[in-house]
């Protein structure tokens, strides 16, 4: 047993474990990592299971109270202070009264911590993952709080190689609709032909876009209607969100377009101010694009 | 019934564009058909008022795969589709007062009028556990408060448009606040951790 005492934690700081899917009829979103890659490479690089960290933009700094224990740092190009100064991407044993700090580097918004070992965390509907609006399931890491390490365990440091599908990327695929019909033929353009920007409102229930002024037609008399994660939402004022993992799972704003599963990991990473369009693409491209992304060596545990 | 598939993962399946007793009918019939046979690869569905959302795994199945399926079974509709609830509430809102002044009722006739609706679970959203009821009495009927109250406490019974709603958490609501129960949403327990099923009757007993 070890004990982490959370020096500081900023917001949005969350334990995640794979997450909590099948209860969206009962208003429960999956919730789980923003950065679903980078939890698998993090927890894979050590072979950690249950939860990690996951570090928002508000960054993390802890301090090992107990027994050395290793941990892995993957997600986003965030600075690690560890000895010095280095990087997220490595493998790194936390000594008896060493701490580790972490903020962000030059790109990405979201970092995980694994640690060889098991975080003592709560459980809601058999999960760890934290829904953040609520706070149920593993949750939020408070200033103060210490952390438990079950068996914790020390294995030798390295680097940890960033795939390329690991970064960020600007252009996201997406179906249109399924509510496309409240949309004017302008909008309908303007959402696969302009460019948005990410706005400062990003959380882990969705990422608020500043871009084309998109209004809804007639609206506000939507019955709620189911959501996904990656829904874009389109609200009475014309300004469009694509949902997260804390999304809510109906609600009566329409849904212009709805950017694939496989693209969601790579909009995670975007930070606010980065600029990103959507490529418009048919359903079944879309089916194509995810068979080939679950075909394709998964990294990692799963 | 309209499919439409969306991203690669997931059909919408529509019933109707307006809220009505019949679209929420089909809603609940083609919901309670599939999941006593569901399709290979079914992942879950989620009942909203007029349409259902299917999600499905791509590697065993496909959105024309599901609509042959959907058809074959010939769902009918369902009006109520699960148990009863008795909930006792206590009619002490901080909004009884002012939902009476706009009603034209007393604070007793409101909550008499409230506890006389026949309600149904119509669909969960917003957060975990809240249950969207609908069959709120018409003279009941106001719009949401121009903005939102902060720190409404769990258990609060509260209502706006046709609905009634109890919270499950503390939570901002523009809704207007009647009363509260201690019955949890929520249940804590493992076993049936959600009180309500989607189609399930409820009363509010004083």
């Amino acid at each position: 047993m070890t004990r982490l005492k959370v020096l500081f934690a900023g917001p949005h700081v969350t334990l995640q474990d794979q997450g909590r899917p099948g209860h969206l009829r009962f208003g429960v979103p999956a919730s789980g990592p923003m950065d679903r890659l980078a939890f698998r490479l993090a927890q894979g690089a050590i072979g950690a299971e249950g939860a990690a960290i996951e570090v928002s933009l508000g960054g993390l700094a802890l301090q090992n109270l107990d027994e050395d224990v290793t941990l892995a740092i993957a997600g986003g190009g965030f600075i690690a202070e560890h000895r010095g100064k280095g990087t997220s991407w490595q493998v790194l044993t936390l000594r008896r009264g060493e701490t580790l700090r972490l903020r962000p580097g030059f790109w990405g918004a979201w970092t995980y911590v694994a640690v060889a070992g098991r975080i003592q965390a709560s459980t809601w509907l058999g999960a760890q993952a934290t829904h953040g609006p609520s706070g149920l399931g593993g949750g939020r890491l408070t200033t103060g709080q210490i952390l438990t390490i079950e068996t914790p365990r020390t294995l030798p440091e390295t680097a940890i190689p960033c795939p390329v599908t690991a970064r960020p990327r600007s252009i996201l695929r997406a179906t249109p609709g399924p509510q496309d019909r409240f949309f004017s033929r302008t909008s309908l353009t303007a959402i696969f032909s302009e460019s948005f920007t990410l706005s400062p409102a990003i959380d882990r229930m969705g990422l608020r876009l500043t871009g084309p002024h998109l209004p809804p037609e007639g609206a506000l008399s939507i019955p709620s209607e189911p959501l996904l994660r990656g829904s874009v939402q389109v609200n009475g004022a014309g300004v469009a969100s694509i949902l997260m993992a804390d999304h809510q799972t109906t609600g009566g704003y329409p849904k212009i377009a709805t950017v694939i599963d496989a693209d969601l990991d790579a909009a995670a990473r975007l930070r606010p101010g980065d600029r990103l369009r959507f490529a418009p693409v048919t359903p079944e491209q879309a089916l194509g694009i995810e068979r080939l992304q679950r075909i394709l060596p998964k990294t990692g545990r799963d | 019934m309209i499919l439409r598939p969306i991203a690669g993962h997931a059909v919408l399946v529509a019933f109707a564009d307006t809220i009505s007793e019949a679209a929420h009918a089909e809603v609940l019939g083609l919901d309670a058909a599939l999941q006593a046979r569901p399709f290979e690869g079914l992942v879950e569905t989620v009942p909203a008022f007029v349409n259902l959302l299917i999600t499905f795994d791509p590697m065993r199945t496909d959105p024309a795969a599901i609509e042959t399926h959907l058809r074959a079974l010939r769902a009918p509709p369902l009006t109520r589709t699960g148990q009863s609830h008795d909930i006792q509430v206590t009619y002490d809102g901080p909004d009884l007062a002012e939902v009476a002044r706009q009603t034209g009722l007393t604070p007793a006739e409101v909550a008499r009028t409230h506890a006389s609706g026949d309600y149904k679970v119509c669909l969960y959203g917003f957060a975990p556990g809240y249950a969207y009821l609908g069959g709120l009495p018409a003279a009941l009927r106001l719009d949401r408060k121009p903005a939102p109250v902060r720190d409404v406490p769990a258990g609060s019974v509260i209502i706006a448009g046709g609905q009634c709603l109890i919270t499950t958490l503390t939570m901002p609501t523009g809704w207007w606040i009647i009363g509260h129960t201690e019955t949890k949403v929520l249940t804590d327990d493992p076993a049936r951790p959600f009180r309500f099923a989607v189609g399930d009757a409820i009363r509010f007993v004083p």
